[in-house]
């Protein structure tokens, strides 16, 4: 069995999964106006992290700090407070570090182009060894889909049997590379994004960093509390459709739904949390994946009108907000949303909603044609005999 | 896992299952092995070069195999030839960003390239290593049958450094139960 055994959210609207949950149950948000930031011609509205505030936090934990970049700091930040909530050893033969980015340090090619620093897995490898970590990290490097990519190659390498935990990171950091990409594909919303309504503009970016650590309990718990998360199911299609535009017939998403479903009970399902980009598209096909799925009166929501597209980190992100509604019985609401903009139903509201389910789908789709979704199943699982602290060998 | 076909592609040869078959670019492979997906041209190094690798290891593979098909591919310098290309549009006496280079900005789109192409619903991933670490590369590769059940599996490594320097290393597997041919 793989478990979920700790996590941790760094975004502009705070540093651990609680604060993060807190804000989102209090419907806040750090969507801005930015007119002059990175020197573009055209403003834009995102959710962006105080760089002075994250540099004076890594400078408390690390000894060079001029050696890693702000997108590095994230991570190991973020990482540092997973690994020492279940008190992993982080440097053990046993644990592998997958981390789920699409541009890593792509701000760098403005001033070293040919810097080492802009390959994505050179920062990975920087990451693992600041834990000690000697394996060779695996970064998954899948559009949008990356941080559901990433849960999906760690399980497997759990399952696979060589490894016993995994730290599974998700992150990105906005630039002028990444924001005059979307400007230019008219993708951005100039105001607030509003999932699955009618008057839906577009899309914000965000930055933001999580971990998940997974382990391979085996078949008990050993930790010994009763609840644990657990992976339930998981799948990826591809459209075979379009490099940059969703399927008109949602079928990769479908597709998606449809594995899954397979593999797990629809009367225990809390919610789907969507993607919800805001964009047209994007929320119009995830209307008709569920359409098709026969999900449109489930409970459904998305977390992106609170956070903005965090790219890599979304799918990590929103899957331990997710994990974290089900926990406390209450599906977020979807900021943003008002009336329904969508061709078929999408059962979202912009009110917080009650439940008593313990299992949550999380899907994602992305530019490549990608789809790819998750389950988690909070279930009691019997303690083992000898129950231990997390992560002791 | 039972390897039914491999390509390997240079800038010196083409080599399909242990045969030199050509000598020549990239864009000469095209026109010899393909020739009719004028969206080739319109692909950024990184793609064409595991295009026409898919396109050999795929051309007698039949449609309804290919449906479920997955894709796993690996590389170590993700899309950054196209991130530099990118990079000088958004320079300050330069602006002029275009969509159609930023969306090959993502190391992924190769596989959807490979997956439009040839009409591939499975799954489509990219890993990237900053090392060749063959044993990690057979691991991941192997794990896609963990957790679905793909009619075959497209995988390997496929890096374009610059003109003079790329690879593709790819081959067709299936777990141990299938048989293709």
């Amino acid at each position: 069995m793989i478990a979920c055994i700790a996590d941790n959210i760094i975004s502009p609207m705070g540093l651990t999964t609680e604060e993060n949950f807190s804000s989102v149950s209090k419907g806040m948000s750090m969507l801005r106006n930015h007119e002059d930031t990175f020197g573009l011609p055209e403003a834009f509205c995102a959710s962006m992290l105080d760089r002075e505030l994250i540099s004076g936090l890594f400078a408390d934990h690390a000894l060079s700090d001029n050696e890693y970049t702000f997108f590095e700091k994230l991570c190991i930040l973020s990482a540092t407070d997973a690994i020492s909530s279940c008190a992993l050893q982080a440097e053990c033969e046993d644990v592998i570090f997958v981390i789920s980015t699409t541009k890593g340090n792509v701000d760098m090619l403005e001033t070293e182009p040919d810097c080492p620093g802009c390959r994505l897995a050179f920062s990975a490898e920087k990451i693992a060894r600041y834990f000690g970590n000697t394996n060779t990290p695996v970064v998954t490097s899948n559009a949008c889909v990356s941080g559901v990519c990433a849960q999906i190659a760690a399980i497997r390498l759990l399952l696979g049997g060589k490894y016993r935990y995994a730290v599974v990171i998700g992150c990105d950091v906005l630039s002028r590379f990444i924001i005059s990409g979307f400007q230019s594909f008219k993708a951005l919303s100039p105001e607030p994004c509003r999932p699955f309504d009618k008057e839906r503009k577009g899309l914000n970016l965000g930055e933001a960093a999580g971990t998940m650590i997974l382990e391979n309990i085996g078949g008990t718990n050993v930790y010994g509390n009763g609840s644990l998360w657990e992976f339930a199911a998981c799948s990826n299609h591809n459209d075979a459709n379009h490099i940059s535009g969703p399927s008109r017939t949602g079928e990769g998403a479908f597709r998606v739904l449809k594995d899954i479903l397979e593999k797990i009970d629809r009367d225990d399902i809390a919610f789907v949390n969507l993607h919800g980009t805001a964009t047209p598209y994007n929320d119009e096909m995830e209307s008709i994946a569920l359409h098709r799925s026969g999900l449109e009166d489930l409970p459904a929501n998305g977390f992106k009108g609170y956070f903005g597209h965090t790219l890599g980190a979304a799918g990590i992100i929103e899957t331990i907000l997710s994990m974290k509604a089900v926990e406390t019985g209450v599906i977020p609401a979807t900021k943003g949303y008002g009336t329904k903009g969508t061709t078929y139903g999408i059962s979202a509201s912009s009110a917080t909603r009650e439940t008593d389910r313990n299992t949550f789908i999380k899907i994602l789709s992305g530019f490549g044609g990608s789809n790819a979704g998750i389950a988690y199943r909070r279930r009691n699982v019997p303690p083992c005999a000898t129950p231990r602290k997390g992560g002791e060998a | 896992m039972n390897t039914v076909s491999q390509v390997r592609i240079t800038r010196e040869e083409t080599i399909l299952d242990g045969k030199c078959i050509f000598t020549g670019s990239i864009t000469e492979l095209y026109r010899e092995f393909a020739g009719d997906y004028p969206k080739f041209f319109k692909m950024d190094s990184l793609c064409r070069l595991g295009f026409m690798a898919a396109e050999l290891l795929l051309k007698n593979i039949p449609a309804p195999i290919r449906e479920n098909a997955a894709i796993a591919l690996f590389n170590r310098n993700g899309s950054l030839i196209t991130d530099r290309n990118y990079q000088k549009t958004v320079s300050d006496d330069n602006y002029f960003p275009s969509p159609a280079l930023f969306v090959y900005t993502l190391a992924n789109i190769v596989t959807g390239e490979i997956a439009i192409r040839n009409k591939i619903y499975g799954e489509s991933s990219f890993y990237i290593l900053d090392e060749y670490d063959a044993a990690l590369i057979e691991d991941i590769a192997a794990s896609v049958f963990i957790t679905s059940s793909p009619s075959l599996l497209l995988t390997g490594w496929v890096d374009y450094n610059d003109e003079t320097d790329y690879l593709a290393d790819m081959k067709l597997v299936t777990d141990n139960k299938t048989k293709i041919r």
